[in-house]
């Protein structure tokens, strides 16, 4: 049975969340667990057996970026990735409708629909085998997976008979609970869903033909595959859920990549253990599932860590303690090649405390924080907000942009003596870190200058 | 009121050729009452009886409704619509396949299902012998008793429905009314020049030069619209004048209201009879009781008393 994939990527517009991450890379080329947020996806189509082509489809303009990933991807996977562009953002539904002939083209009798801002295991054979089981192979299947009743809210809800799993009800982010079981943004559909949305687009046509014409931006192809087709399939006997007891996690902030890292980080245990850190003699001190870019050089002193223990939780002063217990299942400690641009620091446990941190010319366009007061604690969200966690007026004023980044770490190092020390992590620039200056934090931004950013290493002794 | 109503039934009548009787609560009787007040008018001819709740529209499917009820031959059969959040109203569950209802569930906490009652109905007569003559509801009463006794069915409403009690939702709903009509009589709506989607206009309204009316816009009888309105997804009642250059949109002008010149309403501002705006003022989501005279700005939505 020939099989195809499409892979939702969006376009520039729909990325505000991932800033500022997504000025630099689009967003699902961003690396996740040290490869692009999307090629978790493509390698999950690349394992389905009899599945031919992938296709992204998003209204990005075509880049090298983009480019150069398909060329290294279909090389990796042995298996064709095109890149179709819509001319405009045609929502879940329009994209696919639009370039319904290409997905159907070679004979296609089912396709996988992805959205690449999720993060999963991607069950997707378990998708066509309970399709097969539910006896109608003409079905459409929904992946879902279940949340807490207020976490529901935030996406789409899927009602579903307890027998048959077919789905009854289905409504996009309702204000009152609906349903624990969520929708994951996979499907596995087969062509004759077409006609459903196309049956949509001409009733939107219709509709905007009696519209005024200077709403332009109004289109009748504009269509949601959510709102518009699934609460409509839902209780017709078409459309049914596959649940899901794997990882599953949106990625729609900065922040929410570093959940998704620490998952594919764990997967990568089983399914990539080569992906992962090894302890080696002479090298850094890894814990936990780590990924470090070949690239990255880290000193021997350092400790790489997946877990955020804090000895002195609740004492770090202006950090409370639940947000600090909270922390130590948090993200994994991940690095990469200073030319990815993407850094986390962290802390480790131990009387010595691992810091990283950025510095950034003046003008950077997150609001930094001067001056900040003693003590500053961890930030369980590096990536939102934390940034600007650190930036001492004095450091400001020194900074000489670098060409190259190299790798950074946070480091615990027992046995060193009490007061201050300082690693400076090669080559970063040699600005003697002053002792006033140093304070203790965790949790870095990502720069988005980095032909003008370092990141320095420095450890100091928790407060 | 009474005078009003009933002279507007006698106009109906003469009009469809129909019988139109009333029956007047002295008090407020509920839901299910009024029906044993007018007993003797539903049970004379011992065939059954509609009733409907009157701040609701939809296509009113009648005719699919009766041949339901004849069909399952039980005692009521009542129209439920589905709706996308369950939890805000009282659900119907039902038998898949025979539409028998097993119960109702007021706000439901899970999901049991998402059919809520449309408040249309059909009774054989002998429904009345549940219903005393007292303040009764017969959604909380009278329908889970004789679903108990396997009498009540559920038939699922086709096309749309919307409860019109509030303002803002009897715009939305007058938006269906009209996209129904554009599928059914299209020649009932209006078209020409500066007339935008689906417009209703009584034949006595004038529209001025150069106006833009529309998308769903209703305009009543002897409306007078000056040159250069613009109106959008508005209802404006009968007499009323709308002065020239005027713009409002999601508005409903009450009966011989007068709106001035260059004035912006917008945002469900409600004009209560015979309402005055004067010139050159914005109305932003105003309720204006009956009989005022509007000489300022209302910037943030209320209630002009």
């Amino acid at each position: 049975m020939p099989l195809k994939a499409v892979i939702l990527i969006g376009g520039p517009q729909k990325g505000t969340r991932f800033r500022p991450l997504s000025f630099e890379v689009p967003k699902p080329l961003f690396p996740v667990a040290g490869v692009p947020m999307v090629q978790h996806h493509i390698e999950a189509c690349a394992k389905v057996p009899g599945l031919k082509e992938i296709l992204l489809m998003g209204f990005y303009q075509p880049n090298e970026a983009l480019s150069r990933f398909l060329v290294s991807a279909q090389q990796e996977f042995k298996i064709p990735i095109r890149y179709l562009q819509e001319y405009a953002a045609l929502g879940t539904g329009g994209g696919i409708y639009h370039f319904r002939d290409q997905i159907l083209a070679g004979g296609a009798e089912a396709f996988f629909v992805l959205n690449a801002d999720v993060c999963s295991e991607f069950p997707l054979q378990e998708m066509l085998e309970f399709r097969q089981q539910h006896g109608d192979v003409h079905s459409f299947v929904i992946l879902g997976t279940t949340a807490n009743r207020t976490q529901a809210l935030n996406y789409g809800c899927i009602v579903a008979n307890t027998d048959t799993q077919e789905v009854q009800h289905y409504v996009e982010k309702p204000s009152t609970f609906v349903s624990e079981i969520i929708n994951c943004g996979i499907y596995l559909f087969t062509p004759a869903i077409f006609q459903h949305i196309g049956e949509v687009f001409q009733r939107n046509q219709q509709e905007l033909a009696l519209e005024e014409s200077s709403n332009g931006w109004q289109r009748a192809e504009v269509i949601r595959l959510e709102q518009d087709v699934f609460t409509a399939l839902a209780g017709r006997g078409k459309l049914y859920v596959y649940k899901t007891d794997g990882f599953w996690s949106q990625i729609k902030s900065a922040g929410s990549a570093i959940y998704a890292s620490r998952l594919y980080l764990n997967q990568y245990s089983k399914s990539h253990p080569e992906r992962l850190a090894q302890n080696k003699p002479g090298g850094p001190v890894i814990r936990g599932n780590v990924y470090i870019h070949p690239t990255a050089s880290i000193d021997s002193t350092a400790v790489v860590s997946a877990g955020w223990g804090c000895p002195r939780a609740g004492r770090c002063s202006g950090v409370p303690r639940a947000s600090l217990s909270s922390l130590s299942s948090s993200p994994p400690f991940l690095l990469t090649a200073g030319s990815q641009r993407l850094h986390w620091g962290g802390c480790d446990s131990g009387r010595w405390r691992a810091c990283a941190r950025v510095h950034r010319p003046a003008r950077c366009l997150t609001p930094c924080k001067q001056g900040l007061p003693e003590g500053v604690g961890v930030n369980p969200h590096p990536l939102q907000g934390g940034s600007s966690s650190l930036h001492s007026p004095l450091l400001h004023s020194r900074i000489t942009p670098v060409s190259s980044i190299p790798l950074w770490a946070g480091t615990a190092q027992s046995g060193a003596g009490p007061g201050l020390k300082e690693h400076q992590a090669t080559p970063t620039p040699t600005i003697p870190m002053p002792r006033s200056t140093v304070r203790p934090f965790s949790g870095m931004g990502a720069s988005h200058h980095p032909s003008q950013s370092w990141v320095s290493l420095c450890c100091v002794e928790w407060p | 009121m009474s005078d009003a109503l009933e002279a507007a039934m006698r106009e109906q009548e003469q009009r469809l050729g129909i019988r139109i009787s009333m029956s007047h609560e002295k008090e407020p009787l509920g839901t299910a009452g009024p029906l044993a007040l007018a007993r003797d008018l539903l049970a004379e001819d011992g065939e059954p009886f509609f009733v409907l709740n009157s701040d609701v529209i939809c296509e009113f499917p009648f005719a699919a409704l009766a041949s339901f009820h004849r069909q399952h031959g039980g005692e009521g059969s009542l129209v439920v619509t589905r709706v996308e959040e369950p939890a805000k109203y009282g659900v119907v569950v039902c038998e898949a396949d025979t539409g028998r209802i097993c119960r109702f569930v007021e706000k439901p906490r899970v999901f049991v299902s998402n059919k809520i009652n449309a408040g249309l109905y059909i009774f054989n007569p002998g429904i009345l012998q549940r219903i005393q003559l007292r303040p009764t509801s017969i959604e909380k009463e009278i329908f889970p008793a004789m679903a108990q006794d396997g009498q009540l069915y559920a038939m699922e409403l086709q096309g749309f429905w919307m409860d019109i009690g509030q303002p803002k939702d009897f715009l939305t709903g007058m938006c269906m009314y009209l996209q129904a009509l554009r599928a059914q009589h299209p020649e009932k709506l209006h078209s020409g020049p500066g007339v935008v989607g689906n417009v209703l206009v009584d034949p006595s309204a004038k529209i001025g030069a150069n106006c833009v009316i529309g998308p769903n816009v209703t305009i009543g009888a002897g409306v007078v619209v000056e040159d250069g309105v613009r109106i959008k997804r508005c209802t404006v009642l009968e007499g009323a004048r709308i002065r020239s250059h005027s713009w409002l949109e999601s508005c409903i002008v009450g009966w011989s209201c007068s709106v001035g010149q260059w004035v912006r309403m917008e945002n469900v501002t409600v004009l209560g009879e015979d309402v005055i705006v004067n010139d050159e003022l914005y109305l932003n989501g105003a309720n204006v009781l009956p009989h005022k005279s509007i000489a300022e700005s209302v910037p943030e939505p209320r209630i002009i008393m």
